[in-house]
């Protein structure tokens, strides 16, 4: 699966979001997605699932539109996990996690062995076995989080493009969410993940793109997006670096007061 | 552990068609228990053999024309009233959505008003109902023209108290230039919601247009599986959601309109019926579609069945006993919606 796209330009309520994007995504790539609030993240990523449409430009899906590669088909093709966890009913979690098949199933049909299995790998590797059969409203953001992730994992997709995953999670689950995003890349997967942690973000991706203001500011390997200059425009911050156990990282330090800002 | 797996989910459908099996068992219970009571004392088993030897002898008669439509229609508009509001909540992902919300069931109400009003209601027997469909498909063309392509669900719910308010007050405006008390009367009478006095003309008229109407709503219940986790997620799915609107407004179009245009508006079945039902489908919305017709059809041949047995006199209305129940209802809901915010 390979996702182009070129001049993508999307305006909403009038006000520009996205503004002259051009990328390329594809398989096996653990891709993160940063930028101060209000970038157009979460915009660039419902585009990217053909889940908006655009003022100018296009994506493309191996090399044909959205409508022309077909909704169901694009179903099975890309998995994506929407931003804040609504689930609206209080099913269990096998339950909920049993909708990531609904793009595999035949009219009429029920799940079938393939799907019951689908399921159960990604309960397991989402870590989320444990409370198969209890109902959303009696767990924890958290463990609610790592049901949906479930969900998005049972599609089974070639690509998967997931907006904040790690809301909600404690320290360990932030790092094995991350450390199973990444599995699921290196076993051939396209993964987009959208982040605000930029050390885990520079850790475990194999490539960042940096949003600022609708456009990209920065695209390419961790080492060089998360450069001072980079970090300094986009979230006007200054980081403190380190590097621990051969992996070198990141960690927000303090906001830089720009000179216009005080001037003011 | 995938075995296992196999197991649970078998378990859970095959628990899912042992209710649907006992819903369907106890409605025939229901309707036959509907169709034994009346205030006429009625041998059924004479009744049932002179209509099928096709003699007209009064048991026959009372069969054919006051029991049995009465039975058929409760059935035929509670399982309407109970799918259409599993698959409103469903869509608008809100346990008090009803198909009155979005103005279905007020406008079909004004349509047949304006037939009563007009007079054309003693012109031929099938005007009223067709009035009723008529205001129940204008409802749902003004619900496109408000919303246009892609709406959202608040557009939706917005739109539909636009139409209930209006509705309501031309069926208003309609009572206060009524040519003469008793037409007002009259009206008034119908808008409260009754089984009594139909007949199988009625049954004829409506089935087909109940029949499509069910068949648009249960074609929807994967894809309202699928919009439990909101509208993104549902389409990254594969769903076509403008579609799925179009199949769910049309399809409880068809089953209320022709619901409250032969019976009046009888409120409450497809609120209370699907919050009772949710917990036993595991909150699953597309399996609720189902069962809450099956529910909607027990619980509105139960009330009007209650309501022939009970001694008050004149017969109390059927929408006045499913308000009576159903209000306090909404209100315990609303209240503990707010507990759990």
């Amino acid at each position: 699966m390979r996702i182009e796209a070129k001049g993508i330009a999307v305006g909403l309520g009038g006000k520009p979001v996205l503004r002259g994007i051009d990328l390329s995504l594809q398989a096996g790539e653990m891709v993160g997605l940063i930028g101060p609030n209000g970038a157009g993240k979460t915009t660039l990523l419902r585009v990217l699932a053909d889940l908006l449409a655009t003022e100018t430009g296009s994506v493309r899906y191996d090399g044909t539109t959205g409508a022309a590669f077909g909704r169901k088909a694009l179903a099975r093709h890309i998995a994506f996990l929407a931003q804040g966890g609504v689930v609206h009913w209080q099913m269990r979690a096998r339950a909920v996690v049993s909708l990531g098949r609904l793009p595999h199933r035949r009219p009429f049909a029920d799940l079938g062995p393939a799907d019951q299995a689908a399921i159960e790998r990604a309960m397991a590797a989402a870590d989320v076995s444990a409370f198969a059969e209890r109902t959303l409203d009696s767990l924890s953001g958290g463990e609610r989080m790592r049901v949906l992730l479930a969900r998005a994992l049972a599609v089974e997709a070639p690509m998967l493009l997931a907006d904040e995953p790690l809301a909600g999670l404690d320290p360990r689950h932030q790092l094995e969410a991350m450390a199973l995003l990444q599995r699921t890349a290196h076993a051939g997967a396209g993964v987009v993940v959208v982040l605000h942690d930029l050390g885990l973000a520079g850790r475990f991706c194999d490539r960042l793109i940096l949003l600022d203001q609708g456009r990209v500011l920065a695209d390419g390997t961790p080492a060089s997006v998360l450069g001072d200059a980079n970090l300094a425009q986009a979230f006007g911050i200054d980081v403190a670096r380190g590097e621990h156990d051969g992996q070198r990282y990141v960690l927000p330090w303090r906001p830089i007061h720009r000179e216009d800002e005080t001037a003011s | 552990m995938t075995s296992a797996a196999t197991a649970i989910a078998v378990e859970s459908r095959s628990r899912y068609w042992w209710l649907v099996a006992l819903l369907s068992a106890m409605l025939l219970a229901m309707t036959a228990i509907s169709v034994a009571v009346g205030y006429a004392s009625l041998d059924l088993g004479a009744a049932i053999s002179d209509w099928l030897a096709g003699r007209a002898t009064l048991p026959a008669l009372v069969l054919v024309e006051l029991r049995l439509p009465r039975a058929l229609l409760g059935a035929l508009v509670g399982f309407s009233l109970g799918v259409a509001g599993a698959a409103m909540q469903g869509l608008l992902r809100n346990p008090l959505a009803e198909p009155g919300l979005l103005g279905i069931s007020s406008a079909a109400a004004f349509g047949a008003v304006v037939v009563f009003y007009s007079g054309f209601a003693g012109a031929f027997l099938l005007a009223l109902p067709l009035g009723g469909i008529a205001g129940a498909m204008l409802a749902t063309l003004l619900l496109y023209a408000l919303n246009g392509r892609g709406a959202g669900t608040m557009a939706l719910i917005l739109a539909g108290v636009a139409i209930n308010s209006f509705a309501g007050a031309m069926t208003s405006l309609a009572l206060n230039l009524a040519p003469n008390p008793y037409a007002a009367l009259e009206i008034v009478f119908w808008l409260m919601g009754s089984l009594a006095d139909r007949s199988l003309a009625h049954v004829w008229l409506v089935l087909p247009l109940m029949l499509l109407g069910w068949g648009l709503l249960l074609s929807s219940a994967t894809a309202l599986d699928g919009l439990t986790l909101g509208e993104d997620t549902a389409r990254s799915l594969g769903f076509d959601l403008g579609w799925l609107r179009a199949r769910l407004i049309g399809g409880a179009a068809l089953a209320v309109g022709a619901s409250v245009a032969v019976t009046g508006a009888i409120g409450f079945v497809g609120l209370v019926v699907p919050h009772l039902l949710r917990p036993l489908v595991g909150h699953r919305p597309g399996r609720l579609l189902l069962v809450s017709g099956l529910g909607g059809a027990i619980l509105t041949l139960v009330a009007d069945t209650a309501l022939r047995l009970l001694p008050i006199r004149p017969e109390l209305k059927l929408g006045v006993v499913t308000a009576l129940i159903g209000a306090p209802f909404l209100f315990s809901l609303i209240s503990r919606l707010r507990r759990e915010a």
